[in-house]
């Protein structure tokens, strides 16, 4: 065994790469949750942003572009979503679930020539002197700018969801779409924007995947992130500060115990490996004590003739 | 006039029924995949070897094939249902369909299927395999030659007899020609996950490697040791070129080609029997990627040698003196490994640091 191996900055910095795609992807469906909407789709909208925005990524050279293309693409895709359940009335569980098969099958059709290429680097942001500062600035000041982004949105849906007047029509869509319809506001309308928001912030979240963590494009590659951000909103109990922190909670123990296992600790590697989803689980189910539970019209479509 | 079109369509009738009595002759092979055909690495080999069979036998068979199929009840399923099609042959190509192939077969004994990678076989099972560790020996000398910093990383999927016969085998060759080599190993626990993978390869360079291996499927280790710099690494495999001359040096690849093609000629010729294939570098079903520029040519030389020696049946990756990792004696001089040892093999030489996870 060789601790010392183990770079504690090191550590926190690339844990912190690996919570970023969950972290937006569960942040954009905690928006869509909130809005009473069950979106089970999120595995394949996170696939098919990954492949949208590898592809403008390497077809225009520019990885910020394709971090763009990724949100229209993952919208896009959530408009089929928002159709087929918000104004077909279709089940929304049902719905979900085969947006994602959708996805998986449409991001390894469009993705065949793109296997094997190689992404533009997404350049590391570097401001003098706070990035040089020892231990914080790799842990602050040394990462990719959406990796910034995925914080700044957090705390933005937080104040939006708690002060603003957006944020309480959100909330009271998603609690009793009935009254909200009554007192005059366009349930439909919100909540299709809540789920094309929710739609963006997966594509985000899957092109961080192809093009800052891996990067490449292989078929498949979200590989459950999108269901484990959908556990995450739960055991979040709906709350944007708890996602990051069970965000980083689980990308912090994946790496921390690849990072044991190279130093050779002697614990049996399976227990290692069923740790991050353990611990996640066990935190969040403690941090979901308190009972501010899920919105009360989660997962009920709403007609305005009922 | 009413003759000839009584005989028109006579011959047109029987025409057809020609044409299904072919259709109805053709020899239908399934395969049962654990990856995405566009991994780049495993799968797509054995599709690519899917795509021989149809372009040898054109017509005369009929292939298909589903991906993704996780280890397990849902592998069963999958074969059953290929077996109610009216599959001939089936190919499963991952070790952790071994006991589903065992079981779907006892309910189909006219279908044939071949396990890869596995031990377990039946009057309708044969199982077949390639010598991976013969590869493994020649990127071990590579891998010990080039490392700088003396540590070499290794991404393990599963703890099985193949992970860990490539493991040791890249160990003992890298330790010959570098006394000071050290192996960090780490667990990965899925034959593919891209993000996975990744970490784990980031890892292993953040403590100190410059020589990454794998046994995982994917690309992504390859992607993150072009991001780290200075980091070799090797195609698993597929030959991985896209990512020469570096960081990919070299490449383990797997031609199943000419195997599937001989056994859906043995089931079309009915000469199809259970057997238990074991091919390495001599017989062509594992191949060494070129040697890339990255690489001087005295280690080339040397890679060379070793796989040349290999091909010939000269030398043995496992050549004694070897002891096990305990320290107990395992190979005398010059002994050579046998197979039902490789076969099973679970556990580490001496000299390898940590656990194999039980």
């Amino acid at each position: 065994m060789d601790l010392s191996a183990i770079n504690p900055v090191l550590l926190i910095a690339s844990l912190m790469v690996a919570a970023t795609p969950l972290l937006l992807a569960a942040i954009g469906e905690l928006v869509v949750e909130k809005a009473g909407v069950l979106n089970l789709g999120v595995e394949g909208m996170m696939i098919v942003g990954a492949i949208a925005g590898f592809a403008t990524a390497v077809e225009s050279g520019s990885p910020f572009l394709g971090f763009i293309a990724a949100a229209i693409a993952g919208a896009a895709l959530s408009i089929l979503f928002a159709i087929l359940t918000q104004f077909a009335q279709a089940n929304q569980v049902a719905s979900g679930l085969s947006l994602t098969l959708f996805g998986l099958g449409l991001s390894a059709l469009m993705g065949q020539s793109y296997v094997g290429v190689k992404p533009p680097r997404m350049g590391d942001i570097h401001i003098p002197v706070l990035s040089d500062l020892p231990v914080i600035g790799p842990i602050l000041f040394g990462h990719d700018i959406i990796l910034y982004f995925g914080i700044a949105l957090t705390a933005a849906v937080w104040w939006v969801l708690k002060y603003s007047r957006l944020g309480l029509v959100l909330r009271a869509v998603g609690e009793n779409h009935d009254a909200a319809h009554a007192l005059g506001y366009k349930v439909l309308k919100i909540r299709l924007m809540a789920i094309m928001f929710g739609g963006a912030c997966a594509g985000l979240g899957g092109a961080y995947i192809s093009l800052i963590r891996v990067p490449q494009w292989t078929e498949g590659m979200t590989a459950g992130i999108g269901w484990i951000a959908l556990a995450l909103v739960v055991f979040a109990s709906w709350k944007p500060w708890r996602a990051l922190l069970g965000a980083y909670l689980f990308g912090g123990v994946t790496v921390v115990q690849l990072n044991l296992q190279a130093a050779g600790v002697a614990i049996p590697v399976e227990y290692l490996a069923m740790s991050p989803y353990l611990i996640t689980i066990l935190v969040l189910v403690i941090l979901s004590a308190d009972k501010s539970s899920a919105p009360a019209a989660l997962g009920r479509n709403f007609h305005a003739s009922r | 006039m009413k003759l000839t079109n009584l005989l028109t369509s006579a011959a047109v009738a029987l025409g057809l029924a020609a044409g299904a009595a072919l259709a109805e002759d053709k020899t239908k092979v399934g395969f049962v995949y654990v990856g995405p055909v566009g991994d780049g690495g495993w799968t797509y080999e054995h599709d690519q070897g899917r795509k021989a069979v149809e372009a040898e036998f054109g017509d005369k068979v009929e292939t298909v094939y589903v991906e993704n199929v996780a280890e397990g009840p849902d592998a069963e399923r999958v074969m059953t249902q290929m077996a109610l099609e009216g599959a001939d042959l089936i190919f499963t190509t991952s070790f952790g369909y071994m006991d589903p192939t065992i079981n779907v077969a006892k309910k189909f004994p006219n279908v044939k299927f071949e396990h890869a990678t596995g031990y377990k076989r039946a009057e309708n099972v044969s199982t077949y395999s390639a010598r991976f560790y013969e590869g493994r020996a020649v990127q071990g000398t590579i891998a010990g030659h080039m490392t700088e910093s003396n540590i070499i990383g290794y991404i393990g999927s599963y703890p099985i007899p193949e992970v860990i016969r490539g493991i040791n085998s890249a160990y003992i060759h890298a330790k010959k020609v570098n006394p000071d080599v050290q192996f960090k190993i780490v667990w990965a626990f899925t034959w593919f996950d891209p993000a996975k993978e990744a970490d784990a390869a980031k890892v292993l360079i953040e403590q100190g490697a410059d020589v990454i291996l794998q046994h995982t499927d994917s690309t992504a280790p390859q992607a993150a040791a072009q991001n780290a710099g200075n980091v070799i690494t090797f195609g698993q495999a597929s030959d991985m070129a896209e990512y020469a001359p570096k960081p990919r040096v070299s490449s383990i690849i797997d031609d199943w080609a000419p195997y599937y093609i001989a056994r859906t000629k043995a089931v079309m010729d009915g000469t199809w029997e259970s057997v238990d294939t074991w091919d390495g570098i001599g017989a062509g079903m594992v191949g060494i990627g070129e040697i890339s520029d990255a690489v001087p040519a005295d280690v080339k030389e040397a890679a060379l040698a070793i796989k040349d020696s290999i091909a010939d049946g000269s030398y043995h990756p496992f050549t004694g003196p070897l002891k096990k990792q305990d320290g107990s004696d395992w190979l005398a001089e010059g002994e050579t490994a046998d197979d039902g040892t490789l076969a099973g093999m679970n556990f580490y030489v001496e000299g390898l640091e940590g656990d194999i996870p039980q």
